[in-house]
């Protein structure tokens, strides 16, 4: 049996759009329903009706702009940092490691054997009271006797630097590893030093790396919750959390649903701008 | 061990069996992992509910488990007595998450897969007001008479024609010794300088509320919205001021052992079986304005059959004779809200007999309080207010 050519794409694409229809479109669709919602008057706790409230998003909005705006500084830190840290190791496996490139690669990625949650719970024991870098930094008069360094901001940040760094190395190294060495061999032929090298042609070259890897760090940064609930504190809450608390603690879900699009139309929003400025052409 | 000495009864004790509810915890990977295996297990059977069997969900590790053996002992002897088969899935991890997973069924009258739930008082509650449970027939369940009479007449089922409690959960004050060397007794001494920014208090607003709003000498029986929301201001001003380090679920713990907390509004149980794992290293006590008590409650929803209502009452009535409560209690460390228990606890753990954690003593009781119950609205305000406290 053979299907005519014009057809095959389309079946082809079947699946996959089956696949996003219902796992996708069907809960945005049901997402936006929920978040006009108002409960039912007299009813119980949970019972909600649908009556076109778009003043939910406002209120959901203006109650909640810290945890925004924490949410968003934050996932910035922490992608600037994880880009900081996972640069110079892509780059490192990428041109120097040699033979022990699968190894380093097999190490970036060994974190992902254990949940994602046990990592971040022993990073609370790593940095708590008891745990050997609290104790290590008094003594040497770094921090000062009632600092802490659990329930922090900064916990919260090294956590998130720490948990999304292999989103960011693998894309750095997968871009990085494509760059044809003879260009930077090029560069030196033209009078290039090392730095102007680097700055000039690697850098350019690893560009898809870069904004890649920012946008895989970024975006599921400022939605985390898990971060901000196991290291950080009352006064460190994210937007993620509030989502949390709203579906299940407070049992109520337009709020939830609303801060829900609100977060996405922003970091769509964002990165929207951001591709603009940094350009997609070069991406593929 | 030469500390052992120095352990109250309940830590002792759970030191000399052989496995502990947190041992349990800790040894398999934690509750997700049992929750998990359970769940497994029921998936299939779990829908068939005949004549001879009767399904109860019930929070993990809550009742008497024997390693060896992979079996709950008194399940087993139930099941020999009274010939009928007993399904029973560890799978209430929740209240909100369980509730949200059953109430479609049931509003439409469809069989939730269960004859005995066993939903905290405040969401037994709301089974009660949404009528998604059944009475019991008193003739089936003549053991309803030992229930305590501290827990005999609940705001929510003022004859306790529907629920009877599984076991008790009392809140106070916890503390690490060391750092506390004269105890934790009164709002004050929680928030004294040695602890400052190492407090951690309960996410279930019921308890840490209820904590606060009796050291403010207020009857939680009767809280008004006013009395309530100046209790959640106060807490709030703590976390801003930097007093209270984290509002936590049982993860309290892990900050006490770490050293990250020295001094918590915390559980009864839990804080035994961490003091006997830590050499004696923390304490417990009721506050001396009064604690908080609340249950987790056996109820049979208005979806199971006839025969598994039926069934369900030979469970609960079972449960709620003495020997076979005791067992229980010597296992999960909780509240026994059995009368009579006390006596058949000699012959199981003599140790644990005048432990007024599991068998208050009427003084003790008369110092324990039930949080009201709260109107749909209230529920949703209150607790709006008590997340927006913690951040949230």
């Amino acid at each position: 049996m053979t299907f005519p050519k014009v057809r095959v794409p389309y079946l082809l694409l079947f699946p996959g759009f089956a696949f996003l229809f219902t796992f996708f479109i069907l809960p945005i669709v049901n997402l936006a329903q929920t978040s006009t919602q108002t409960p039912v008057k007299g009813g119980d706790t949970g019972q909600y009706e649908q009556k076109f409230a778009f003043g939910n998003y406002i209120t959901a909005f203006t109650e909640n702009r810290e945890q925004f705006a924490r949410s968003f500084i934050f996932a910035s830190f922490a992608t600037v940092l994880a880009l900081a840290i996972a640069y110079p190791l892509a780059y490192a496996i990428a041109f120097k490691a040699g033979k022990f490139k699968n190894i380093l690669l097999v190490l970036v990625v060994a974190p992902f054997f254990t949940s994602f949650l046990l990592r971040t719970i022993a990073w609370k024991q790593i940095l708590g009271e008891e745990g050997f870098v609290v104790p290590g930094l008094r003594s040497l008069h770094i921090i000062g006797q009632q600092t802490t360094l659990t329930s922090t901001s900064i916990a919260v940040v090294a956590g998130m630097t720490y948990n999304f760094l292999p989103f960011m190395t693998l894309p750095l190294y997968a871009s990085l590893e494509r760059i044809d060495p003879r260009t930077i061999e090029a560069a030196g032929d033209l009078y290039a030093n090392g730095i102007t090298a680097f700055r000039r042609v690697t850098v350019p070259l690893s560009m898809p790396g870069v904004v890649a890897g920012t946008l895989l760090t970024f975006i599921p940064a400022a939605g985390d919750y898990v971060n901000a609930a196991i290291l950080g504190s009352p006064n460190t809450k994210m937007i993620g959390n509030v989502i949390e608390s709203r579906y299940f603690k407070i049992v109520d879900y337009p709020t939830a649903a609303a801060l829900s699009f609100t977060l996405m139309a922003a970091i769509l929003i964002l990165v929207t701008l951001y591709i603009r400025k940094t350009g997609t052409e070069e991406l593929v | 061990m030469a500390n052992e000495r120095s352990l109250s009864p309940e830590a002792r004790s759970i030191l000399g069996t052989q496995i502990s509810r947190r041992a349990v915890l800790a040894g398999a990977g934690g509750l997700g992992a049992a929750g998990f295996l359970a769940a497994c297990g029921g998936g299939s059977s779990s829908a068939g509910g005949d004549s001879k069997t009767v399904r109860w969900g019930n929070w993990p590790l809550y009742l008497d488990f024997d390693a060896k053996t992979k079996k709950y002992p008194t399940l087993e002897k139930f099941m020999t007595q009274t010939g009928l088969t007993a399904k029973y899935f560890e799978d209430y991890n929740d209240n909100d998450e369980f509730f949200g997973k059953v109430q479609a069924q049931l509003k439409l009258g469809e069989d939730i897969g269960y004859d005995v739930v066993t939903p905290t008082d405040w969401m037994a509650a709301r089974w009660l007001r949404l009528g998604y449970t059944q009475k019991f027939d008193a003739a089936n369940v003549p053991n309803k008479v030992n229930i305590l009479d501290s827990l005999a007449s609940p705001s929510y089922d003022p004859n306790r024609e529907s629920s009877l409690t599984w076991q008790g959960i009392m809140a106070g004050f916890g503390w690490n010794v060391e750092k506390n060397p004269k105890g934790v007794h009164t709002l004050d001494e929680l928030f004294a300088p040695q602890n400052k920014g190492k407090i951690v208090v309960l996410t279930e607003m019921r308890d840490t509320i209820g904590v606060i709003l009796l050291a403010q000498g207020i009857d939680i029986t009767k809280v008004t919205e006013d009395q309530f929301m100046n209790a959640v201001d106060f807490m709030a001003k703590k976390i801003s001021d930097g007093w209270i380090r984290g509002v936590k679920g049982n993860e309290y713990a892990q900050d006490l052992t770490s050293g990250d907390a020295t001094a918590v509004i915390g559980w009864s149980g839990d804080m035994f079986i961490l003091s006997s794992e830590n050499e004696g290293k923390f304490d417990f006590a009721i506050p001396e304005s009064g604690g908080t008590i609340s249950g987790d409650n056996l109820m049979i929803p208005s979806t199971a059959s006839a025969d598994g209502k039926k069934n369900a009452e030979t469970l609960i009535n079972y449960y709620y004779d003495p020997a076979v409560a005791a067992e229980v209690a010597a296992y999960v460390n909780y509240v026994c809200p059995v009368k009579g228990a006390q006596a058949a606890m000699e012959k199981i753990a003599p140790e644990l007999v005048n432990s007024e954690y599991i068998f208050p003593t009427t003084k003790t009781s008369s110092r324990l309080h039930i949080f009201r119950s709260l109107t749909p609205d209230e529920e949703t305000k209150w607790s709006e207010a008590f997340q927006k406290a913690q951040g949230n």
